[in-house]
C-alpha cells in the first residue's frame, strides 16, 4: 500500500470518528429536549438521573445479577442455536428433502413474534432460565440456519470444478473449498443470530425469570421507575454495540480476502 | 513439426451429448470425432452455444457424454484427472488463498512436500511474470494477472493436457495479446497438448497447429484447418500473407455458422 492511500484512509477514519461524536451529541440534545417536556420528561429523565441508577440497582443487589443472568441466556441460547444451525444448514444444502421439509417450517415460525409462543414453552419447561434459553435457541437457530444454508447454496461451482480438476476428492472439496467459502456467511449468520438473541431477550425473560435485563425492565415498569428502566435499555444497546464490534474484528481477521462491493 | 509417427494423445469418438432442460432436451454435441496428437496445439472456434465448452468439459471429465466416449492415451476418460488441467474463462481462483497458495493447490492435493511445492509454485509464478505477487490475494489483482495465476496453477500441477475455455475472453486487447505470446512461449518450452477454445479467429491462428471449426447447434466439427505457419510466431505474423489468407478462410466458415445461429 502506498503512503498516499494510507493517509487517505487515516483521514477517512478521523472523519468517521468526528461524525460519530456529532451523532452522539445530537442524540444527547434530543434526549435533553425530551427530558424537558412535561409528558416526555416522565419517560426520559436526563443523564444525571439515569447514570446514578446504576448505583441504585447495584445497592439493591441486582445490577450484576441481571447482566449475568441475561448474558448466560444469550450465550447459552446463541451457542445452542449456532451448533445446531451449522449442521442443519449443511444438511439442507446437501439433501434437498431436508431443505424442502425444514425451510417452510422456519419461514412459518420466523414471522411469529417470540413473545407469542413463549408461554407454551413455560407450560412444558416450567419457569426460569430453561425456557428463556430454549426460546433464544429457537430464534437464533432459525436465522442462522437459513443464512448459512443460502451461503452454501451460493458457492461458485466453478471453484469446486477447479479444485476437482486439480485432484481434490470430496473430503478436500469440503475442507478446502466449501468451508472457507462459507466463512463469510457464517459470520453474517453470527451477526444476525446475536441480534436475534438480544431482541428476543425480553420475550425470553417473560417466562418467569428470577433476574435479567429484560425481566428487570418489565418489573421496573410496574413501579414506574423510568430512570433505571432507561438505564437498562441503554445498557442493552451498549451490549449490542460491543458484540457488533467484536464480530467486526473477527470478520476482518477471517475474511480479509473477500472482495467488497463498496 | 511434422512427424508421421506422432501419437494420438486424445481421441474423441462419436461423442453425443444432450442436456435435459426445463423445456425439453437440447442436443449440444451431435457426433463429434477428433484425434488430437501428443504435444499438439489445437484451437476450437465456433458460434456461441455450439457446444465448445461441453466438449471441453467432457474431455476434462466434468461432464459425461450421453453416448460415445473420449480417450486419453487409449484409456476411456471417466471423471477428472490431474493429467488434464483446466483454465476457466472466469479464472476460478480461490479468493481466500494467496497467489502462491493458489498455485500450490494441485501440489497440495498430490501431497508434495511443502518446500518442494513452494519451489515449483515460485518457478511458475515467475514464468507468468508475477514475481513479487506471491502473497497477494486475488482481489488485489487485475483480470490479466488473475488469469496468469490460473495458468500457473494449471501448469504447476504438471498436466499432460491443458484445456483452456476462452481463457482470454474477458481481457482487454493488449493484455490478451501479451498473454497469447506468453502462452506460446511456455508451450514451446514445455510442450503439452493444448486444447484451446476461443471465439477470436486471430487468436486461433496465432496459437494453433490446427484450427477446429464447429458448426452451429447441434455442434459438430465442420472443418479442420491446418495452420502451416512455422513457430515461433509473433504478433508480426498477423500481417503475414499466409496468415491473412487463413484468416479470411476461417472467418468465412465461422461467419456462415453465425448466420445459421441467427436463423
Ligand atoms: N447445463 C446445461 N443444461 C441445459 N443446456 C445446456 C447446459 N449447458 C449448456 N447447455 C446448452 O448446450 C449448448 C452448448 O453449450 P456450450 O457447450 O456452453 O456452448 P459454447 O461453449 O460453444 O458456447 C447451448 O445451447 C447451451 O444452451
Ligand atoms: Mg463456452
Amino acid at each position: 500500500m502506498s503512503d498516499e492511500t494510507t493517509k487517505k484512509k487515516k483521514k477517512a477514519a478521523i472523519n468517521d470518528k468526528v461524525w460519530l461524536l456529532i451523532s452522539l451529541c445530537a442524540a444527547l440534545i434530543v434526549w435533553y429536549l425530551l427530558s424537558l417536556g412535561k409528558a416526555t420528561g416522565r419517560s426520559f429523565p436526563f443523564v444525571h438521573k439515569v447514570l446514578p441508577a446504576v448505583g441504585t440497582m447495584n445497592e439493591r443487589g441486582v445490577f450484576w445479577k441481571d447482566i449475568q443472568s441475561s448474558m448466560l441466556c444469550v450465550a447459552a441460547g446463541f451457542g445452542l442455536g449456532f451448533i445446531t444451525a451449522l449442521p442443519i444448514a449443511f444438511l439442507m444444502a446437501w439433501y434437498t428433502p431436508v431443505q424442502k421439509i425444514i425451510e417452510p417450517w422456519i419461514n412459518f415460525i420466523r414471522n411469529i413474534p417470540a413473545l407469542a409462543y413463549a408461554p407454551l414453552l413455560v407450560i412444558t419447561f416450567g419457569v426460569g432460565q430453561k425456557p428463556a434459553i430454549i426460546l433464544i435457541w429457537i430464534c437464533t437457530f432459525m436465522t442462522m440456519s437459513i443464512t448459512i444454508y443460502q451461503g452454501i447454496k451460493n458457492i461458485d461451482v466453478t471453484l469446486i470444478k477447479a479444485a476437482r480438476v486439480l485432484g481434490a476428492n470430496d473430503f478436500d472439496i469440503f475442507m478446502k473449498i466449501i468451508c472457507p467459502a462459507t466463512v463469510p456467511f457464517i459470520i453474517t449468520a453470527i451477526r444476525l443470530g446475536l441480534s436475534a438473541a438480544l431482541t428476543t431477550l425480553l420475550a425470553a425473560e417473560s417466562t418467569g425469570a428470577q433476574a435479567g435485563i429484560g425481566m428487570r425492565i418489565r418489573s421496573l415498569s410496574n413501579s414506574f421507575e423510568s430512570a433505571p428502566m432507561l438505564m437498562y435499555i441503554i445498557l442493552l444497546g451498549i451490549i449490542g454495540l460491543i458484540l457488533v464490534k467484536v464480530i467486526d474484528i473477527i470478520e476482518r481477521k477471517l475474511t480479509g480476502w473477500q472482495e467488497k462491493i463498496s | 513439426m511434422a512427424g508421421e509417427d506422432k501419437l494420438v494423445k486424445l481421441k474423441i469418438d462419436n461423442v453425443y451429448k444432450e442436456y435435459q432442460g426445463r423445456n425439453g432436451k437440447t442436443v449440444a454435441l451431435n457426433g463429434v470425432n477428433l484425434d488430437i496428437m501428443e504435444n499438439e496445439f489445437i484451437c476450437v472456434v465456433g458460434p456461441s452455444g455450439c457446444g465448445k465448452s461441453t466438449l471441453l468439459n467432457i474431455i476434462a471429465g466434468l461432464l459425461e457424454p450421453t453416448s460415445g466416449a473420449a480417450y486419453l492415451d487409449g484409456k476411456q476418460i471417466e471423471g477428472t484427472g490431474v493429467e488434464r488441467g483446466v483454465v476457466f474463462q472466469q479464472y476460478a481462483l480461490f479468493p481466500w488463498r494467496t497467489v502462491i497458495k493458489n498455485v500450490m493447490f494441485g501440489l497440495e492435493m498430490k501431497k508434495t512436500p511443502k518446500e518442494e511445492a513452494e519451489k515449483i509454485a515460485r518457478k511458475y509464478i515467475e514464468a507468468v511474470g508475477l514475481k513479487g505477487f506471491e502473497n497477494a490475494y486475488p482481489k488485489e489483482l487485475s483480470g490479466g494477472m488473475k488469469q496468469r495465476v490460473a495458468i500457473a496453477r494449471a501448469y504447476a500441477a504438471n498436466p499432460e493436457v491443458l484445456l483452456l475455455d476462452e481463457p482470454f475472453g474477458a481481457l482487454d486487447a493488449q493484455t490478451r495479446v501479451q498473454l497469447q505470446t506468453e502462452l506460446l512461449n511456455t508451450w514451446e518450452q514445455e510442450k503439452k497438448t493444448c486444447f484451446f477454445i476461443t471465439h477470436d479467429v486471430d487468436e486461433a491462428i496465432i496459437l494453433a497447429q490446427r484450427v477446429i471449426i464447429m458448426s452451429a447447434r447441434p455442434g459438430r466439427i465442420k472443418r479442420i484447418v491446418n495452420i502451416d505457419i512455422p513457430y515461433p510466431r509473433t504478433q508480426e505474423t498477423k500481417s503475414d500473407a499466409r496468415f491473412l489468407e487463413l484468416k479470411a478462410e476461417i472467418w468465412n466458415e465461422v461467419y456462415q455458422e453465425f448466420l445459421e445461429v441467427k436463423k
